[in-house]
């Protein structure tokens, strides 16, 4: 059968943030929740990030996830869920956002 | 998210079964709701259309606010016959998101020539069946007429409860299947679910007019999933 069918478990962030645990690490699972107007991922999509700031999946189209895995460091420390919300980018104050011009909602929480 | 919740989740991922993620985002807490499981009130009724639909989004239940993340299996198309039909199936299917796998052991059939860029097995479905089974996110087409090879996919697909089951052939030809089928110890419920004459009724004449009428009875099962218990589906 074609590979497609099957998880591809390599690039999959939920398989990864599972081998991260079993391998021992602390993990932070970001979830797209909500999106509004143009947004480059669907709602349910995943970034996983470990305490060193590796991350697989991606929330946006690499627009917000260097916010999302500063974030995502946080919530690992201190092991309380954020809800973080991203709009249009405001280059002149060079604000993380979202050129596309969508915004999304993202939960961010500790996996354990 | 709860490591157990996770390491459920991604199991039945991995065995192709259908699953949610429900996490409470007032506190956080998560659990993993599988397919036919019962959930009662708003939240089982947002459950019931998120498996049918494969969204997420969240949802407003019992005074609290759900994310659900649906987790489907990714549906397939496995189709008995590499006939002409076939040939203009195979691309419409894979445009619509059912990716297409064709079985026929007739090699003078099965041949890349003519079936560029598709999944093809030039072995009879008992071999292919055996170690690639069917479940019940796989859709079976069975477009050869000859009998030797088509019935024992029937019967593989009934067995698995394939999302949908078609058989080309005439009502004359497909009662003389549903014997077959019966002796093999298909039940007579079993054997109601498969679509013959095959696809919707368009009036389809072509192969490939023919190959629509059976995509557009593949997506009509798999977007119906779960309806026909409550006599949503005619």
């Amino acid at each position: 059968m074609s590979d497609s069918i099957y998880l591809d478990e390599a690039r999959d962030p939920l398989i990864i943030a599972e081998d991260w645990m079993t391998d021992g690490k602390d993990v932070a699972i970001a979830t797209v929740v909500e999106t509004w107007g143009s947004a480059p991922r669907p709602v349910g999509s995943h970034l996983v990030i470990d305490a060193e700031g590796n991350f697989h999946g991606s929330v946006s189209g690499g627009c917000v996830e260097g916010a999302v895995v500063t974030e995502a460091i946080d919530v690992i420390d201190s092991g309380k869920a954020k809800m973080l919300e991203f709009g249009v980018a405001d280059e002149t104050a060079w604000q993380v956002g979202l050129s596309c011009g969508g915004r999304i909602r993202v939960y961010v929480e500790r996996l354990g | 998210m709860d490591p157990y919740a996770l390491k459920t989740l991604n199991a039945e991922r991995r065995a192709r079964r259908a699953a949610i993620l429900v996490t409470d985002l007032g506190d956080g807490r998560d659990r993993i709701v599988r397919e036919g499981d019962q959930v009662a009130g708003d939240l089982g009724a947002a459950i019931a259309k998120a498996f049918r639909s494969g969204n997420s989004g969240s949802v407003e239940a019992e005074g609290r606010t759900f994310f659900l993340n649906a987790h489907l299996p990714q549906p397939r198309l496995v189709v008995i016959g590499a006939v002409h039909i076939s040939q203009a199936l195979a691309p419409m299917a894979r445009i619509s998101g059912y990716p297409l796998e064709i079985i026929d052991p007739r090699t003078a059939f099965a041949t890349p020539d003519r079936f560029p860029d598709v999944a093809l097995h030039a072995e009879w479905p008992q071999d292919v069946l055996q170690r690639q089974p069917l479940d019940s996110y796989t859709a079976l087409a069975a477009v050869t007429h000859d009998p030797k090879i088509d019935d024992f996919a029937l019967k593989a697909a009934l067995d698995a409860n394939c999302f949908y089951i078609g058989a080309l052939g005439s009502r004359k030809t497909h009662a003389k299947r549903v014997e077959r089928l019966l002796a093999l110890g298909a039940s007579a419920d079993q054997v109601a679910r498969i679509h013959a004459p095959i696809g919707l009724d368009i009036g389809a004449a072509s192969p490939a007019e023919i190959a629509v009428a059976i995509l557009a009875q593949t997506i009509h099962a798999f977007r119906s999933r779960g309806l026909e218990a409550k006599g949503a589906v005619a």
